[in-house]
């Protein structure tokens, strides 16, 4: 299968931490990666690394290589604001605007440029229906989305990335501020969406990793200990501590 | 409420699809092997015996997904139940495939010798255990706990069928020492079927587990 992403040797310091040490990963395209592992172990790290959030943090320096469609992400041609409409994020508590549900969807592809009324309400209705969204709110576009529930603003969060069409989507444990039917419904989705994009997903919760993932990462104090099909971890996990991790007895 | 986790609802259809298809292939292979018994027809024992292969590669693939779906998806009530039955019926439907090879091979022991006798008790017991396999996997897809329950019922038949033909035989071997032979072996036919008979119970004492959560007692 195609690689959508690759990372080679990827190192990270926090000024003189070293959080990354030496990961390498690769990502099938259409397919989805989970990364799992214990607090602190560098996996939301790692993530952030795929669409250059870290660069805004003051004393980051970053060593390794990056290949997204084969080209190096770091490379000085490089223009981050579109790198990160190519990767766009979800994160952990959803964050809608202050705004209506459409201005939300719209704001996107408003920034970028568009500002005719029909295709805007186009991607504004593509983005929701591929966001599992637009049968329940297509009657109260105009609405806050303030006004929505925590799974429904998830949702919105989608589908306002979407709008922008990316071609990876990263999330940070998008289910963790989430009731269990909002978190299936999210899973559910995320099945649907590897169909047309690329997902890496970050996850505390390693049963949401077996269900939704084609393959899984486990990390541990800033190192990839092991990433194989998720079949394979969840039955057979080479690692030693991949096991004791995945079966809870971790200590 | 809106419908969350179709994949998994669909994994578990296609599990429990391919096991009904796999108990067809057993049926199939059981009433073969009954078949070449009946006229002696060594060809279609060999077919029997090499289509085992087919069989047992089903169930390696039924548990390998059984336990793949437990692993992923953490399955409860229903789910559980769907998945822990499809690992114990995988394992009776393979014994029953084992038999019918079984059964095919003593054909071929048996050769061109004459009969002993005319068989009369077995084909019967092939007959009902055949119809109980049937009706249990019938019983599994539409979860009917009536048909699984007389299916349940169905097998005491079997077993005093089984110790007819074994007292039958034991006369037949103290007449005459040359019949030992072959009379054991139609004494082994006998005993597979009312494994299969045994083995068909189990899977409908899983339907009724897979229906209700309520185990049978055993008699």
């Amino acid at each position: 299968m195609e690689n959508k992403i690759q990372v080679s040797k990827l190192k990270l310091y926090y000024t003189e931490h070293l959080a990354l040490n030496k990961v390498s990963i690769d990502v099938a395209k259409n397919s989805v990666l989970a990364l799992i592992g214990p607090s602190g172990c560098g996996k939301s790290t790692f993530l952030k690394t795929l669409n250059r959030m870290n660069d805004l943090i003051e004393g980051v320096r970053i060593e390794g290589e990056v290949l997204l469609d084969g080209e190096n992400i770091f490379h000085p041609d490089v223009d981050v604001v579109h790198l990160r409409k190519r990767v766009g994020m979800v994160f952990q508590r959803p964050n809608p605007f202050p705004m209506s549900i459409y201005d939300n969807i719209a704001y996107g592809p408003r920034i970028h440029g568009l500002r005719n009324k029909a295709k805007l309400d186009e991607i504004v209705e593509s983005s929701l229906t591929r966001s599992a969204l637009w049968d329940e709110v297509k009657d109260r576009l105009k609405s806050s989305a303030m006004a929505m529930s925590g799974g429904q603003q998830q949702r919105l969060c989608i589908a306002r990335l979407l709008a922008v069409e990316p071609e990876v989507l990263l999330m940070d444990e998008p289910c963790s501020a989430l009731d269990p039917i909002s978190t299936m419904k999210i899973e559910e989705l995320v099945s649907e969406l590897k169909k047309e994009y690329t997902i890496v997903m970050v996850t505390h919760n390693m049963q949401q990793a077996a269900r939704v993932s084609d393959s899984t990462a486990f990390f541990l104090m800033g190192e990839m200990i092991e990433q194989d099909k998720t079949d394979t971890i969840f039955t057979r996990p080479r690692d030693k501590r991949t096991e004791d991790y995945i079966t809870g007895r971790f200590g | 409420m809106t419908v969350v986790r179709q994949n998994f609802d669909q994994d578990l259809e296609a599990l429990r699809q391919d096991l009904v298809r796999m108990g067809e292939i057993v049926q199939v292979s059981i009433k073969d092997a009954v078949d070449a018994l009946a006229k002696r027809d060594k060809d279609l024992a060999r077919r029997v015996m090499e289509g085992d292969d087919v069989i047992d590669r089903m169930q390696v693939e039924i548990e390998d997904r059984c336990i793949s779906l437990i692993a992923r998806q953490q399955p409860v009530a229903t789910d559980l139940r769907i998945l822990g039955t499809g690992l114990k019926i995988t394992t009776d439907l393979e014994r029953i495939g084992d038999h019918a090879f079984d059964i095919a091979k003593i054909v071929l022991l048996i050769g061109d010798e004459p009969l002993i006798k005319p068989l009369v008790d077995i084909p019967r017991m092939a007959e009902i255990s055949q119809q109980m396999l049937k009706d249990s996997l019938q019983a599994y897809l539409k979860l009917d706990i009536e048909l699984a329950e007389q299916v349940c019922r169905a097998d005491d038949r079997v077993d005093e069928l089984y110790h007819q033909v074994f007292r039958e035989l034991l006369t037949y071997m103290l007449e005459d020492a040359k019949k030992i032979k072959q009379a054991t072996q139609l004494i082994f036919v006998a005993r597979y079927l009312e494994r299969i008979a045994d083995h068909s119970t189990n899977v409908a004492e899983w339907v009724i587990y897979l229906a209700t959560g309520e185990r049978l007692r055993k008699k």
